[in-house]
């Protein structure tokens, strides 16, 4: 099965994406981690304001078969929340890289993004 | 040790499937999606692949007197083609496993419904068939009865078919009719040329058959039945709703022991009989549980998991998630737990940790889902 990744963001090995507009990086997890993981039931995020650390958990993904963590691509403080999964967390499955989007974080340093895989790398690590 | 691999490990994986480790076994978790499965199983038909689930055979002379002492129901109830649900119990009424014991045709077992002796097939669960086959020998030893044990796990299929549609599907499948069957019987019928015991019994909460197929035979007959392949996922979910138990979760004999009064099942005791762990449940049947298994809805947001703590509304621990799901019915998260019995009525208001955050609970009457 191929999985779409998009070459205009980066990723962890963790499985999530980060996607960097003026240091503003939004988060969410990969095409590959959604099927991995199946329905989504639940997400568990951090409140706007929040301070997140990179390769630190941020969150917890649920779904019917199995609980992950999710793990930030930066550190920075959370400037918003896609609260939409709160009531419709199947969005990440049905699209991942667009409204299944988790969180944004206004980078501390937004060369932290050079330590993340890139697409190609990123679809190495799955193959 | 390897994975005992169901027959269909090769059509499974070519149709897509998720793979998991249960039992021993590499059975298929998942085919599309937990919930397109779980639906198709509520509304229309599907079909599993259960060929992990044991399969021993007994007959003999003695044969009722020996399934007699080894499960808690009372065989002597069951007519040729009638089935029931029994727990096998240790000497202090611990559930060691649950299953199904179907009465076969007298004789050999096969479609000839001759004089011959009683014969039985019971079903353990996935990866308890040795143990299960030796606690059979050993009791037969030892009781020095007439009967004859065999494992026929590796030479039998199992699929279950499932849903409200399901009774037609099979019925379309078989040369003889099945659908005057109720609940719980069963008889041989012809799919294909092949005879195929077909019982009118599952673990979906919903109406349907279970085939036991000759092993080689499991590729033509699975693919006669064109409706959604389903995987463990979804019966784990369809399960929980109805309130039905999954053995080394909701009851464990070494983790957790429980006796089936508080599992919920003292209807599989027969107490009027003689088997292994009867005097231990006398008592429990006369003093009463202290602590029983109640379904539960997570009022709060979240998802309760098995070894979750389930606490009072004080935080004091009293019992933990045996099991728990986001229902896909219901799209509520629901679970199942033991908790002492002043707790257990429906509508009481408990709490559940889910990582470390204590989210409100409401015990709700089970089944979560009335079907069947």
């Amino acid at each position: 099965m191929s999985f779409e990744i998009p070459d205009d963001r980066q990723y962890q090995e963790s499985h999530e994406w980060a996607e960097e507009t003026d240091g503003v990086v939004r988060v969410g997890i990969t095409d590959f981690a959604q099927d991995e993981l199946g329905d989504v039931v639940f997400v568990e995020l951090p409140d706007e304001g929040d301070a997140v650390t990179q390769d630190e958990e941020f969150g917890v993904i649920e779904s019917i078969k199995a609980v992950s963590d999710l793990y930030a691509p930066v550190s920075g403080e959370v400037v918003a929340i896609n609260e939409a999964l709160f009531d419709a967390p199947e969005l990440v499955n049905d699209d991942p890289f667009g409204e299944g989007w988790m969180l944004e974080i206004d980078a501390d340093d937004a060369d932290e993004l050079d330590a993340l895989l890139s697409a190609d790398e990123y679809e190495d690590q799955i193959a | 040790m390897p994975l005992q691999t169901p027959p269909l490990r090769g059509i499974h994986d070519d149709r897509g499937a998720k793979f998991t480790e249960f039992g021993g076994w590499d059975m298929p978790v998942e085919f599309d999606s937990i919930r397109t499965e779980h639906e198709a199983v509520r509304t229309d038909t599907g079909k599993f692949d259960v060929s992990h689930m044991g399969q021993i055979h007994v007959t003999g002379p003695d044969a009722t007197t020996l399934m007699q002492r080894l499960t808690s129901n009372d065989v002597t109830r069951l007519d040729v083609g009638d089935s029931q649900y029994a727990t096998i119990t240790n000497e202090d009424g611990v559930i060691i496993d649950d299953t199904v014991v179907y009465r076969l045709p007298d004789g050999d077992g096969d479609r000839s419904d001759g004089s011959g002796d009683p014969t039985y097939l019971f079903v353990p669960n996935a990866g308890t068939d040795e143990a299960t086959h030796e606690r059979w020998i050993s009791y037969r030893n030892d009781f020095d009865l007439e009967a004859t044990v065999d494992n026929r796990t590796d030479e039998y299929a199992m699929f279950a078919v499932q849903g409200p549609s399901a009774p037609d599907l099979v019925e379309e499948a078989t040369d003889e009719s099945i659908t005057d069957l109720s609940r719980f019987e069963a008889q041989y019928a012809t799919i294909d040329g092949v005879d195929c015991w077909t019982a009118r019994t599952g673990y979906t909460g919903e109406d349907g058959f279970e085939l036991i197929v000759p092993w080689t035979e499991a590729e033509r007959i699975w693919s006669l039945f064109d409706c959604q392949p389903c995987g463990l996922g979804a019966r784990d979910t369809l399960r929980i709703e109805a309130g039905l138990l999954l053995a080394g979760q909701d009851f464990d004999h070494e983790d957790d022991p429980r006796n089936p009064y508080e599992a919920g099942i003292g209807f599989t005791v027969a107490l009027d009989t003689e088997f292994v762990g009867r005097d231990a449940l006398a008592a429990v049947d006369e003093e009463g549980v202290d602590e029983k298994l109640v379904g539960f809805q997570l009022i709060d947001r979240g998802v309760p998991r098995h070894g979750y703590d389930i606490t009072t509304t004080e935080s004091r621990v009293i019992g933990s998630v045996t099991s728990g799901t986001m229902s896909p019915s219901l799209e509520k998260p629901i679970g199942l737990g033991y908790v002492p019995v002043e707790y257990a009525d429906p509508g009481t208001t408990l709490q559940v940790v889910v990582r470390g955050q204590s989210k409100k609970a409401r015990v709700e009457p089970l089944p979560f889902i009335d079907t069947v």
